[in-house]
This record gives C-alpha cells, structure tokens and sequence, in this order.
C-alpha cells in the first residue's frame, strides 16, 4: 500500500524542497574559476523553448549566457530560464535509486530498484492481466524519451494505458486542430504574428506563461496592429489592447459565436476562401444566427457594441491571427471553443498566408513533440491514430512486432487515476508528472495514489507525488541527456548534453532500457544512444503527419530548427501550414464544424455563487517541482494568493491580506487575499503551482471535456468567507520578502 | 557598444522580473541585482516598471559625492562608486531624483547599474535589455528605434527647477493621455448586480 512512508514534515526535511539561491561554490566562485564550456542549447521550460547557453565547469552547469543568435528569442528570457542552470548542483537532487522503507526512503543499488520494479510490474500483470499496470509520461521529457516511453509501454509492458500530462495543457487544442484541419500543430511560425493587422487574444496570458510571445506581440502593436484581448481577468498584455472584452468564464465559446454572428450579418466573410477551400460552413452559420450581440452579452457578459467591434475588427482586417492558449481549452468544452475560434479564422479566410492564422500555444516545455511521438494513448508515433490499420502496420514493422500486438487506445491521465481509484489500475509508473499537484480534485487523487499496489517514479527530485512511490528511480534532468524537442511554432530543436547525471542518478532512457532488459524485452530496446532512438523514430514518424523522416540533429544545428513536417533529408522543413489552401483531410479541405454553449461542469448557485478560475505565475512552472526550489523564483511570488476585485471582497468585508476561505463542493483551502480591480467581479483566481493545503487543485473538478479528456480547470463555483485567522501552513513558512504579488500587500 | 543606445518603456513592461533576475548574474556584481522594479499600483493595475540608472549627463550623485567616489567615464556611463574610496555616507542615495544607487550594507559601499560595463565593454549588450522579454529594457541603435516604435525617446527631465538630461532614454506614449483598468467599467451588467448574485 502507496501510503506515505513517513511524515510529509519529515519528507520535506529530507528531500525538500528547499531553496537554493546561489551558483556551485558560490556567487564569487567564477571569477577564481571561470567556464569551461558555453553549451548551447534550449531552456527546460515552457513551450517557447528559447535558445540558451549554459556554463559548464567540472561537470556542474554553473551559469548560462543568452544565446542572440537563436532566432525564436534573440537572447531573450523570462526569470525561469534565466535561473534554470541552479537545478543540476540543487541540494536536493535525487543522487541514488530510492526504496521505500519502514520510516522513509533508504538508498539502493540500481540493480536492486530496476530488479524490484520488474518483478512487482510481472507479478501484478500475471494476475490482473497487462492493463493492470499504466505509464504516465510527461511533456517535459524530450522527444526520444517520449517515443521511447510510448514504445516501453506498448512493446515491454504490452499495457495500452499510457497518458500524459499535457492531458491537462492543450489537448483540447489538439482534437480541435485535428478535426478542422486534420493536423495537430500551430499552422503559423511566430515571425507572422507582427505581420497581422489584428490579433485576437483568447484565454492566454501571454506575459506570464508565454513572456517571449509579448516581443511578438508588442511588434505587431509598433507596426499598426490592433489587439484584441479576450479575459476574465485584466493581464498585463490586455494594457495595450484596443479593445478588452471581460468574458464570464465558459463562455468562450458563445463570444465567438456571437462574433461570427456579426461578421456574416454584415457580410465580412469570405465567400471565395469558403467555397473553395472549406467544407460545413452552411451548418456552422446556421449554428450562429441566433447568437446576436445581445443574447451574446447576456451570457458572456461581454457588452454587445464591444462583441460588434470585435467581429468588425476582426472581419475587416485582410490580415488577422487568433492566438489562443489554457484559458479557452480548458474546459469540459474546450474543444468546442477553439472550434468556435478557428471557424472565426476558417469564415474569414485567415489561411495559409502571412500574418494570417489561428495559433495555439504550447504550455509545456515539449507539449508539441511530446503528443506526437506516442505517449498520448491514441496516437502512434507521426501523430498516426492508433486505430488507423495502416499506421498499426507500419509502426509494428519499425518496432519488429505485429500490428495486433500494439495494444489499443487505453485511458487518458484523469481515467487513469480514476480506474486506479476504483481499483481497475493496480500498479503505475510514472515519469516527470506530479498528479497530486496538477491533476484536479486532489483529495481524490491522493485517495488513488494510496490505493496502489506498486508505483514506480522517474524523477530528478522527489515531487509531492513521488512521495508515495515504492521505487524512485534517480533520472536526469533536460541537459544531462541530449535529444529533440519540438517548441510551440513546430520548429523541432536541439537539446544538447551539458553535463552528465551526478552521483547514481542516470539519464531516463537508460532507465527505461534496462527495465525493458529485466522485463525480457531488450532485443526491442537496442539503443546506446538518444541518437540511435531519433533515427528510429524518423523511421516511425515516415509517412506519418507529424513527418520527422527528414530532420537529423545536424540538420537542426545547421538550420537552428527544422519545422515538422519534413518529409525527406533534403526539404527545408515547413514553417507555414495550409498554405494554397490545402489543408491535411483527406479531401484537402479545411472543416468547419459547429459547437454549442453547454453549462460548466460544476455551476455556480446559491450555495457556490462566485466563479473560480486557475492559471500560473510567471516565476513558477507547473507543478513546481522544479521551480519551488530555485530561491530567487519563489521570492518572487512565494505562496498562491487569492485575487479578488475590490467590490466583492467589500461586500464580503474582505481586505488586502486577510485570509480567506475558499471553498468548493470538493474542499476548500484557505489563503491571503490580493484585492485587486482587474478581474471580474463574480470570479477569483488562484494560481496552481502548489500543493497540500494550499492547493487550487483541492477545490477543481473532474469534469473531463467528451473529446479531449481535458478537465475543466478553468471553472469550477466556489463560496468565500474572511478565514478566521490564518491556516496551520502559514505558520511553518518563513516568511521572504513578498518583492513579488505586486506591492499590493 | 558603439551605436547603442539604451531605451526604458513602462508601456511594454510585463512585470515578470526577468531584468531583475539576470542583473544579479553579472560579473562585476554577482548575486545583487540593480534593477528598480516596482509594481505601479497592484491593487488599481497591472502596471509595472523596471529601472536601470539613467546616467545623467551632470550626474547629481557625483555632484554630492563628499569622497569623489563616483566617477562618469568618457562614454557616458556612471560608474558604481570606487570602492576605496565610498565612505558609505547614503549623500548620492538621498539625493539621486530617480532613487537609483543603493547602499550596499555588507560591501558598506553604493553600488548601483553601469550598464554592465563589463559586457559592454567587450561588445555585448547589457544582460537586463538582452533577456527582457517584452524588450521594455531595448539597448539598440537610435535608427531602429526610431523606425519601430511608436513612442518617443526623451532624455530630458525636470525635478522641480533641476533640469536633467540622460544617456537613457524613456519611451513616452505617442497619443493617449489616460488608461482604464478597472474590469468592472468594461462588463456589460452594472457590477453591482454582479456583486449581489454572488451574495
């Protein structure tokens, strides 16, 4: 049984996290001795994936320099990269294989750990079945780390549960692409965006989760452009916005729609592009008529000139670019608002040219590479359908089995905690995931994790999750271990190995490997090298829509990227998708298809009046894992905090700082307030990144989207009332100059 | 750099904090950042600002120096104080009128931005203006900004009768005289029906 082998005060003791400020040897130690070696290579973080250069010395990143010559940022990074490089020498890293013992965790030889883990994956699966164990994987994992964990799954455990954690970034993003335009991939490179006339942001805080994007942004602003910025909160982007509409949240879906409802009463669509290079706009338009400015505004809240406005500068530019992000995905119908979105992009014709598109934006560091190579449970390797014959045939040839060996679709991430819960799932391995702090309705999540008869985790430091492993297998981090990732324009990089893993920690896919040997399968897992797992997976993406055949490692240097796809070693890549007019289907045709506004998974009434959304800071990255141990990162924003506008907080007789209860039909948490006039009036925010009592996952819902399997972090109904004093956990924390949360304290 | 000029706009800052962040990565002063950065009003706005020292032409710190310890070098730039001879008195700190040196309590030394000599000196751009991402902090030629932003750059201030001109220069808005941020100014329903339905 998974419960905690000690004291969560004990485990944080012990494995942290704890802050570390400072270089190796110290803030002056450069100077007595300098870098060795300037690696260049991409920050670990979010799906921008900026070029960066890291100071090596002695097999320690001691530093980093911007890297200019990188085109995607020029040199330019937000604080998380900026202090990346105090990961590798932090003093919690994970340095040995973990076993679980009778008080904590005990060291052990890497023989006895793998050797574990295979014989309790072995014996679980000889008597429940294969599907009795499930792999989580996680969108930080390189490319190669990502194929080879889809393969692992597949060929050595035979399980067809395998999900990942952009299960709860952009998946809904994803169908939806795939179902208007039969590809899963931002059609534009992000040199379009300063060329757009209009720029129509929706539900992405660009400042904080995309910070590199604002350069774009801004210059699209310097050469005429007009922004359009869609939020329920007033962001730091949405100060230079043209217009700013204050959408309720999950109502997305229906402000496009009363959108397109203007543009075709007005007849700002355009018929040529339609005709020629769509199918279903008849159903859509239908779909839309009754959607005028004020039924609209009733239900987004948005006001209806400011809906008109919108739709006519959107309409009439020759050039616009829909930029979307969390905030319309995730939601139990976030599909259908990015459908509603690119059908506002399709009616206009805003395909396949410069400055002209409709873009997602990746969250996670690998979000795109990371879905498109198999570890998503329907996808084979190109981004192929797991139910597509064909594609079953070819990748079982590259693997060397048959095609009906290759399991079916299994469970996405939330499924798969559920079916662990209820006992389905007996055993999990898991790789760069922290599911107790990123998936929703955490009480239950917890519940699941104590449930399993054996959990195994990769990881380079103990996560909240971690915590109730059996076995913590000691991996690598980003720049221990060389590989691919593809960043958020399709552009597919190059990560270089800075440093190798210290101590007894090892690189993942040697982890991998070798339970692979020790689970009888290793003639299927040859490789000696993530070289040697790229050329494979070249091989298994041929063909494929996500067609890597073309790209090699050199290929990347030389071109500083090459974007997906690329068929064959001598095309140049392809920045710009659709452009002709061709899209992906079958019939070359962009799809239209229609949506519909349906209530929140969790609606707001009597009892849970006030709307309650999540989202990041720009000093953490998910989970926080990594980034609640980099001291300078959490000074920065040291504890989520509660926004609230000042006119409710004054009808609840809450002022700037007072503890609040927050509390929803799952949990509720208790947390400081930060009164502040730019957010709705009926909704509050709390930021994610961490965990226990002060988690925002304790108060969401697991109501997953029918499509995508995104849950709906974005809105769940909560009440609020001024705490009585504050909660046990802020009476452990030292408390740090707050230099962040805005000086509103 | 020959060419380069340094350029602050508020109007593109994000708030992220980048600059602060990687001002303590420099050579000459590791582990203590120089950045002013201040969020403008929180609770009415998203507003930020990020500083570096403007590196007046007259500087008023070196003017009130009692130890000739701050000294402008021949290309414009202030330099932090020498250290043997800052005697720590906080004159430059009181009277700066951008508040920009900070006494430096374990040095007992003023240490304050040189746009980081040291990179600049050897050809690269400063690290602040290099990492932001919203290029709020811009270290550029003066014909680049002229032909991509629609502010103006303006070095010349008045703090009551003391007229200041700058090395660095901000960005000032090219039309609007006031920004909205309340959020309930921009919903359709009067925000306090909004309130009373969450009652």
């Amino acid at each position: 049984m998974a419960k905690l082998p000690a004291p969560v005060a004990d485990l944080i003791a012990q494995y942290g996290p704890h802050l570390n400020y400072a270089p190796p040897g110290g803030w002056q130690d450069e100077s007595q001795h300098p870098a060795q070696q300037l690696v260049k290579t991409h920050c670990c973080f979010c799906g921008q994936q900026c070029g960066i250069q890291l100071k090596v010395r002695d097999n320690q990143v001691i530093g980093f320099e911007p890297w200019e010559e990188f085109p995607f940022n020029r040199g330019m990074l937000c604080p998380k990269g900026v202090k990346r490089y105090l990961q590798g020498s932090h003093p919690d890293r994970l340095l040995d294989p973990l076993i679980r013992g009778e008080k904590g965790f005990r060291k052990a030889t890497w023989d006895e750990a793998l050797g574990t883990t295979a014989r309790r994956l072995r014996e679980i699966q000889e008597s429940y079945g294969p599907d009795a164990v499930a792999v989580y994987g996680g969108a930080s994992l390189t490319t190669e780390k990502s194929y080879l964990l889809g393969k692992f799954a597949r060929v050595a455990l035979g399980t067809r549960h395998i999900d990942y954690n952009g299960r709860l970034c952009m998946v809904s993003a994803g169908v939806a692409y795939k179902l208007a335009f039969g590809v899963d991939r931002a059609p534009n490179p992000w040199s379009d965006i300063p060329k757009a006339q209009v720029l129509l942001i929706a539900g992405a805080n660009i400042a904080e989760c995309a910070p590199i994007t604002t350069d774009y942004v801004w210059r699209c602003r310097d050469n005429g452009g007009k922004i359009i910025l869609i939020d329920p909160r007033f962001t730091p982007v949405a100060r230079n916005a043209d217009l700013y509409l204050p959408v309720r949240p999950g109502t997305d879906v229906a402000l496009f729609m009363g959108m397109l409802h203007v543009i075709l009463r007005d007849s700002l669509e355009d018929r040529e592009f339609i005709q020629a290079h769509t199918t279903g706009f008849e159903q859509v338009a239908e779909s839309v008529r009754s959607w005028d400015p004020r039924k609209t505004a009733e239900l987004t809240g948005v006001p209806p000139d400011a809906i008109e406005r919108a739709a006519r500068m959107f309409g009439e530019a020759d050039r616009a670019i829909a930029l979307h992000a969390r905030g319309i995905e995730h939601h139990s119908k976030g599909v259908e608002n990015c459908l509603a979105l690119i059908n506002l992009a399709l009616a206009t014709g805003n395909f396949g040219r410069e400055g002209a598109g409709c873009m997602m934006i990746t969250g996670q560091g690998n979000g795109q590479g990371g879905r498109e190579h198999g570890q998503k449970c329907d996808q084979l390797p190109g981004q192929r359908s797991i139910h597509d014959p064909e594609a079953r045939r070819h990748v079982a040839g590259v693997w060397g089995i048959l095609p009906e060996e290759i399991p079916q679709a299994g469970y996405t991430a939330v499924e798969i905690m559920e079916a662990i819960h209820r006992g389905e799932i007996k055993a999990l391995i898991s790789a760069c995931f922290n599911p107790l702090v990123s998936l929703p309705d955490s009480n239950f999540t917890r519940e699941a994790l104590e449930k399993l008869d054996f959990f195994a985790v990769t990881d380079f430091f103990l996560s909240e999750t971690a915590q109730f492993a059996d076995v913590v297998l000691a991996g690598s981090l980003q720049e221990e271990e060389e590989g691919a990732t593809c960043s958020t324009e399709g552009r597919v990089i190059h990560i270089a190995k800075a440093v190798d893993p210290p101590g007894n920690a090892r690189t993942d896919s040697w982890i991998y490997c070798e339970l692979a040997r020790r689970l009888g399968k290793e003639k299927f897992f040859p490789y000696s090298c993530p070289h040697e797992i790229f050329d494979e997976l070249r091989e298994a993406s041929r063909g494929g829509i996500a067609d890597y055949y073309g790209i090699t490692y050199e290929k990347i240097d030389r071109q500083l990227g090459v974007f997906w796809p690329c068929p064959s070693l001598e095309h140049p890549g392809t920045p710009r998708l659709f452009e002709g007019g061709r899209f992906f289907h079958p019939d070359g045709k962009a799809h239209f298809i229609t949506a519909a506004y349906r209530e929140s998974g969790d609606p707001v009434d009597d009892s849970f009046p006030i709307y309650l959304t999540t989202g990041r800071v720009v000093s953490q990255y998910l989970s926080g894992t990594q980034t609640r141990r980099i001291g300078a990162l959490v000074d920065q924003y040291p504890e989520p905090r509660v926004e609230i506008h000042p006119r409710l907080a004054g009808a609840l007789g809450i002022r700037q700082d007072d503890w609040v209860v927050i509390k929803t039909r799952r949990s509720e948490i208790t947390l400081q307030a930060m009164v502040v006039r730019t957010i709705r009036p009926d909704t509050v925010f709390i930021p994610y990144h961490w965990p226990h009592d002060r988690s925002a996952n304790r108060l969401t819902h697991r109501t997953l989207d029918p499509r995508s399997k995104i849950p709906e972090f974005k809105v769940s109904a909560c009440s609020l009332r001024k705490a009585a004093g504050p909660p046990d956990w802020a009476h452990s924390l030292v408390q740090i100059g707050h230099r962040g949360n805005g000086g509103a304290r | 750099m020959f060419g380069m000029e340094f350029y602050v706009d508020p109007s593109r800052c994000i708030g992220c904090q980048s600059c602060l962040q990687a001002c303590e990565e420099c050579e000459t002063h590791r582990g203590y950042s120089m950045i002013q950065f201040d969020f403008v009003d929180r609770r009415e706005s998203t507003a930020t600002a990020a500083y570096v020292c403007w590196h007046c032409d007259d500087p008023t710190c070196a003017q009130v120096c009692p130890a000739d310890a701050i000294k402008k070098y021949d290309d414009g730039i202030v330099g932090s104080s020498l250290k043997p001879r800052c005697i720590a008195c906080s004159n430059c700190v009181l009277a700066c009128p951008f508040g920009i040196p900070k006494l430096m309590a374990p040095q007992e030394q003023m240490m304050k931005c040189d746009m980081c000599y040291d990179r600049t000196s050897a050809g690269k751009r400063p690290m602040c203006a290099t990492v932001c991402p919203s290029q709020a902090l811009a270290y550029v030629r003066p014909e680049q900004i002229a032909r991509d932003r629609r502010e103006k750059p303006v070095n010349t201030f008045y703090f009551g009768n003391q007229k200041i001109t700058t090395k660095v220069f901000m960005m000032t808005p090219a039309d609007e005289d006031s920004v909205s941020i309340d959020v309930a100014d921009y919903t359709w329903e009067n925000a306090d029906a909004l309130v009373r339905q969450t009652q």
